[in-house]
């Protein structure tokens, strides 16, 4: 067995469409999911809609701050994001504060595929300048970050999410597919359902 | 009309855990320490640093959206980095994010660039449709603050508090 860490440049470019569905697949209905800006929210929605998912569809880099309030809000419950690689380019001083906070629930997927895909596919100035950004995360306090070699790989690492104490940082490398599809663009109707999901609107019935 | 004794950090302090305030985080200013040192020494808040004020706005946000109440500390300059995170985020959303602002640049400031940015700060907040109040006097802050933030839990809407430095004794107040 290769024990030597996956590195981002030998990390397999997986299929986009795929890890979105292997993580809900893999979780359960229990933890909240995070969708951050764009296509990392894009594919949480394609991948069937949970009660506990927040789809977040502008503030960019935000994805890993809101999922930081949730985990805060509910340290029982699994909080995982999804955050795209230039997303987290934009807001790289929330990987110290959450290693700060140190939320032992806290698992953030970084969906790394080199290009601001969305906007056609610019390369992000990580990509240019060869930026690890998992490296950045444990340059930044998070000691539990890593890069995923495969999909056999990923598996082993979410299912190390859920067992053990984190806050993890899971890297993904992507490859340039798009999105199967789009969010449906309702924030309040979004926002609501996932406080209902979350039992933090408890009193009141839906209509 | 019985005169207020306590210092205003104190009624802040006093409001917040009124209304379930509990958790703070926050980007820090001189005038905001007292508060923010008040928070940190009793259990019942969960405060921190942020390395951005946006930061502590998609922070609130998640909490409130997982049941937990929480409000954002800043100074002026700030709060102006803010405009596409409120937009898009509490605005969007309908999500109560509350932030309270140390109102620099006006009133003796001695900074060009605190004093610049001190005039986008309510024009931001017309703009954004936010509820905004500046709290000025002692008399009037247990109210203001107070109704402010429960209005904004109340209809789920973003607020602001500005610190007027004719409440805090501003930057100068602290200084040497």
């Amino acid at each position: 067995m290769n024990t030597a860490p996956t590195t981002a440049h030998n990390a397999k470019r997986l299929p986009r469409a795929g890890v979105a569905k292997r993580l809900v697949a893999r979780i359960g209905d229990g933890p909240a999911v995070i969708g951050g800006i764009g296509n990392a929210n894009f594919d949480l929605w394609a991948a069937g809609h949970r009660a506990r998912n927040f789809y977040m569809l502008g503030s960019m880099g935000l994805a890993i701050p809101i999922g930081l309030g949730v985990a805060l809000a509910q340290p029982d419950r699994r909080v995982f994001v999804l955050e795209g690689d230039g997303s987290l380019l934009m807001q790289l001083g929330c990987l110290s504060t959450v290693a700060a906070r140190a939320p032992r629930n806290l698992s953030i997927l970084l969906l790394d595929n080199g290009v601001f895909q969305i906007t056609g596919s610019q390369p992000t100035p990580a990509e240019q300048s060869g930026t690890d950004l998992i490296a950045v995360a444990r340059g930044c306090g998070l000691a539990r970050a890593a890069w995923t070699a495969d999909e056999a790989e990923f598996d082993r690492l979410i299912d190390l999410c859920l067992a053990e104490d984190g806050p993890h940082v899971v890297g993904l490398k992507l490859d340039d597919s798009p999105p199967e599809r789009q969010t449906e663009r309702d924030p309040p109707q979004l926002r609501d359902r996932f406080m209902r999901g979350m039992g933090a609107k408890r009193d009141r019935t839906l209509g | 009309m019985q005169t207020e004794t306590r210092p205003w950090h104190a009624i802040v302090l006093e409001v917040f855990k009124a209304n379930g305030i509990r958790l703070i985080p926050y980007v820090p200013d001189n005038v905001l320490k007292p508060l923010i040192a008040a928070c940190h020494a009793d259990p019942f808040f969960t405060a921190f640093p942020t390395a951005r004020e946006e930061e502590a706005v998609g922070i609130v946000c998640g909490a409130w959206m997982a049941g937990m109440r929480g409000l954002c500390l800043m100074q002026t300059s700030g709060f102006a980095t803010l405009p596409n995170a409120l937009a898009s985020l509490p605005c969007a959303f309908q999500i109560p994010a509350l932030v309270m602002v140390s109102e620099r640049g006006t009133l003796g400031e001695f900074n060009m660039g605190q004093a610049m940015v001190c005039r986008t700060m309510r024009p931001i907040l017309d703009s954004l449709g936010m509820e905004h109040h500046t709290v000025s006097r002692l008399d009037e802050c247990e109210f203001i603050v107070d109704r402010t933030i429960r209005q904004a839990f109340m209809t789920q809407s973003p607020a602001a508090l500005i610190l007027s430095p004719l409440l805090t004794g501003g930057k100068a107040a602290v200084r040497g």
